[in-house]
């Protein structure tokens, strides 16, 4: 309730960047000769036009929400976590591990990986947090150090130790225990890579918005993100928050790799940082922070991925154009604050107009009576 | 038209989201007057002078400047137009010279070089004008705050400005620098400027202005020569009822000696000892203030005493323990409370509403959580209560944000919040900056009521006369030394300013 006027200001304003950059998105497509509606038409109808597709925009989305909320936790105490792509790694790392090695029954060996991946990607964000506590070193260089240590410990670690039958440069396929695709939920989407990582991510976006807003764990690292001397001053450990803030974001970000190397995909391949790691900062903007925000935004960008190639394939429109839509969309959820600055401007300019108006017409009413 | 006004604004309106800081005021100036402009914080009065200077556009009137209308679409056209301000936070850069801070944005220039030479003259010769005696070649972060707010007006002179706004000109000076500038303003008006003083200080109004207009929750209340009228009559017209100006005190029932400091040392942020073996004691029933010039050790002894910072050597004792290794937490816990004098940075989490900034201190504590869950509708009532029981004045209650809230009605919510956690101990630093009477008086009486509970209270401040109202007891600071302790009843403003100045008691004698 005490949120509801902030929340809907922001919910227009993501609406706003979205709109702007569908918008760029159809100019784009006029310039190249093509029909915008006709692009649109496909772009959506290619990522829910049929029951498998849908599915694929959920699996599609299902990584993206968790990097997002990765992001969006962390800044809520004011730090910007660029590691979310390191920690899927270490996530995707621990549960494929798991995975190869274990021998359990499915329900036992999924919820083993989603602790392990749970746990090592916290402990992976944990230091650099540690680095800004102890030291006050800049979680964004730090982050991203992460990031190309997990990188090339990846390029160690696979090859070494879970090597493919064929390939040096990816990991064994996961055994079909270890997978989060399950086959009565593949049958429902006929056929989709739909996996239970999507239930999962719903469960962690409410535990999200719960911890964010109902317990004393949110209320103190939104503290210490809004500002940090009044929050020691009120005795509360800035340290502490740091650290443990950090670690949140890090094991939602693991939790993401996951379901992003044992759901979406069944194998880890080296030499790659998942995009989704940074487009999680996108998602995070474009959501406003909020956990919900995030997962709509997931899901809408997820929706584009997935929609692209059919566009590109009805018309003769390049699937760039998704991906430029998507980078307007970003660019416009980036600079909302002038968006929202104006939009104030033109609501005041209004007002006034109105006053004016409404005062002019009592004066002639006043003198018209008068005579 | 009127012609012998040189600024008339009528039937000004300015809103903000949820409230009205200017309800069609008119507002009129006459040439060569010191025309007052007094109100209680968040009045509207700033605003309305923003309006003039073209910082805000507002929603309906019409500013007339020598009877011609005009439109102050943004400051510089009040540059153009002979309107010049000086802002309660000087708006100059400290690693530049007076002369380069005076010149910034219409630098003279002789063959694509910036001619200083011809720039500084001119402000030698206008500083011996109106007697402002600054030093062109002077840099800023060398320069007193009295001297950076004669730049300021020296920046408007330069720039021929014939309306001079001041805003809160004296919140920042020393009871010398205010006498100074009060004879500059005179100067100026001799010169033939016109000059408008933002303030609620009533006592500098009755010393130095013409005229006074009053405004209160945004509406004008009157505009009224000073010479008919006295304090007591513009307090009232400014808070809307009759104010206490004296302190009433009961005579003190002294407890036990609840917080003992003993050969205290800090470091300061520099590095060296911004504390130096202080020793000082604080009864239960008693309010102790401790007198000094700003920068003598005050921030250290406060910041080690709530836990901020770590100290040297010596002892902090609250109730018989000492305290001094303790984290700020277990500290509020055995009772202390703070009041800072930075509410914005120490005092208040702007972003969070009312009722979040109300349990800052205990939220963790039950009935506003359990088992890590805060309970929302007990942390509403409780600001509710707390907003009712201060009087708090806050647009939208407890869902508030801090941010929208004035001065006075944020310091009263911090003072509600600490005072309302029962403590033992309460430690207020300037309590009372930038507020207006009617709060200030309120935040004297709260103090003034946890002292006759028995409660302890030690009151750092730099406003003298507010450590003579209050306090039982005197302490003096000087370079991080305690110069002397004295009763209150057996010392004058004389005395404590030598010893504030580093000269012992009785040395003089």
């Amino acid at each position: 309730m005490k949120t509801k006027v902030r929340v809907k200001k922001d919910f227009l304003m993501s609406l706003f960047a979205v709109f702007l950059g569908l918008l760029a998105g159809a100019i784009l497509m006029v310039v190249t000769g093509n029909n915008p509606f006709d692009g649109f038409y496909y772009l959506f109808r290619g990522g829910m036009m049929n029951i498998e597709r849908i599915g694929n925009t959920l699996g599609m989305a299902t990584p993206l929400i968790f990097a997002g909320l990765s992001v969006a936790f962390a800044f809520k105490t004011g730090l910007f976590n660029i590691g979310g792509a390191g920690q899927m790694l270490i996530g995707g790392l621990c549960a494929t591990a798991i995975g190869l090695t274990f021998d359990w029954p499915k329900p036992i060996l999924l919820l083993a990986i989603v602790f392990g991946s749970l746990i090592g990607g916290a402990l992976w964000a944990a230091l650099p947090g540690y680095l800004k506590a102890r030291f006050n070193v800049h979680e964004v260089v730090s982050t991203i150090m992460m990031n190309w240590i997990a990188y090339w410990s990846i390029f160690y670690i696979v090859p070494a130790y879970f090597k493919g039958p064929f390939l040096e440069t990816e990991s064994q396929r996961i055994p079909e225990a270890a997978s989060m695709k399950v086959p009565w939920l593949t049958s429902l989407f006929s056929g989709s890579y739909i996996n239970l990582g999507i239930f999962l991510a719903i469960i962690f976006v409410v535990i999200s918005a719960l911890i964010l807003e109902k317990t004393t764990l949110g209320y103190e690292l939104k503290a210490v993100g809004y500002n940090r001397d009044a929050a020691e001053a009120a005795g509360i450990s800035v340290n502490r928050n740091i650290i443990l803030s950090m670690s949140i974001a890090g094991a939602l970000a693991g939790l993401g790799g996951a379901t992003f190397y044992v759901g979406y995909a069944s194998n880890m391949q080296i030499g790659v940082l998942p995009s989704q790691g940074f487009d999680g900062i996108a998602v995070a903007l474009l959501g406003a922070n909020s956990p919900w925000g995030v997962f709509a935004a997931a899901i809408f960008f997820g929706l584009l991925h997935t929609g692209k190639g059919f566009m590109n394939a009805m018309t003769a429109i390049p699937p760039e154009i998704a991906d430029t839509i998507i980078a307007t969309i970003i660019y416009f959820a980036a600079t909302s604050v002038l968006i929202e600055r104006n939009w104030d401007r033109i609501k005041r300019f209004r007002a006034g107009a109105l006053l004016r108006k409404a005062k002019k017409r009592t004066l002639e009413a006043g003198s018209g009576g008068d005579q | 038209m009127r012609l012998d006004y040189v600024v008339e604004m009528r039937e000004i309106r300015k809103e903000f989201p949820g409230v009205v800081a200017c309800d069609d005021i008119n507002f009129q100036v006459k040439k060569g007057e010191i025309h007052a402009l007094l109100g209680e914080n968040g009045a509207g009065k700033s605003t309305l002078m923003n309006i003039l200077f073209g910082l805000y556009q507002p929603e309906n009137g019409e500013i007339y400047l020598h009877g011609k209308k005009v439109n102050v679409a943004n400051p510089n056209i009040a540059n153009d137009l002979g309107i010049g301000m000086v802002h309660q936070h000087f708006k100059l850069v400290h690693n530049f010279t007076v002369t380069e801070n005076i010149i910034l944005g219409l630098e003279p220039t002789r063959a694509m070089m910036i001619d200083i030479r011809t720039a500084s003259a001119r402000i030698s010769k206008l500083s011996k004008q109106y007697g402002l005696n600054v030093d062109p070649d002077a840099k800023i972060s060398e320069v007193s705050v009295g001297m950076q707010q004669r730049v300021e007006i020296l920046k408007m002179l330069y720039r021929d400005a014939e309306i001079l706004i001041f805003d809160e000109p004296t919140a920042v000076l020393t009871p010398q620098e205010v006498r100074e500038l009060m004879k500059i303003m005179r100067s100026l008006i001799d010169e033939g400027k016109t000059i408008i003083l933002i303030t609620h200080k009533l006592r500098e109004i009755m010393a130095i202005a013409d005229r006074c207009t009053v405004i209160r929750w945004g509406k004008l209340v009157g505009t009224v020569k000073v010479s008919e009228t006295t304090e007591e009559k513009l307090a009232e017209m400014m808070v809307g009822r009759k104010v206490l100006f004296e302190i009433k005190k009961k005579e003190a029932h002294l407890g036990e000696e609840i917080l003992k400091i003993e050969n205290l040392s800090v470091l300061s942020s520099s590095g060296a000892l911004g504390l130096k073996n202080f020793s000082l004691g604080v009864k239960c029933g008693e309010i102790v203030g401790l007198a000094g010039v700003d920068g003598n050790g005050q921030a250290e002894l406060v910041e080690a005493i709530i836990g901020l910072r770590s100290i040297e050597s010596g002892k902090i004792i609250v109730h018989g323990t000492d305290v001094s290794s303790f984290p700020v937490r277990e500290r509020i816990k055995k009772g202390m409370a703070h009041i800072p004098d930075d509410r914005h940075k120490h005092g208040l989490i702007l972003d969070y509403t009312v009722q979040e900034n109300l349990v800052l201190k205990n939220y963790y504590l039950e009935p506003f959580s359990r088992r890590g869950f805060l309970n929302w509708d007990l942390i509403q009532e409780h600001a509710s209560r707390v907003i009712k029981d201060f009087d708090v004045r806050a647009g939208e209650g407890p869902d508030s944000s801090a941010r929208s809230l004035s001065g006075g009605n944020q310091q009263k919510a911090i003072v509600g919040r600490e005072i309302d956690g029962n403590p033992e101990i309460l430690i207020a630093v300037q309590p009372t900056r930038g507020l207006d009477v009617g709060a200030i008086e309120y935040i004297h009486r709260r103090l003034i009521e946890q002292r006759d509970q028995g409660k302890a209270v030690l009151l750092i401040s730099l406003e003298l006369d507010e450590i003579l109202d209050l306090s039982d007891r005197i302490a003096v600071i000087n370079s991080g030394e305690l110069v002397g302790l004295v009763n209150a009843a057996e010392t004058n403003e004389n005395e404590i300013g030598l010893m504030m100045a580093g000269v012992k008691r009785g040395a003089t004698a």
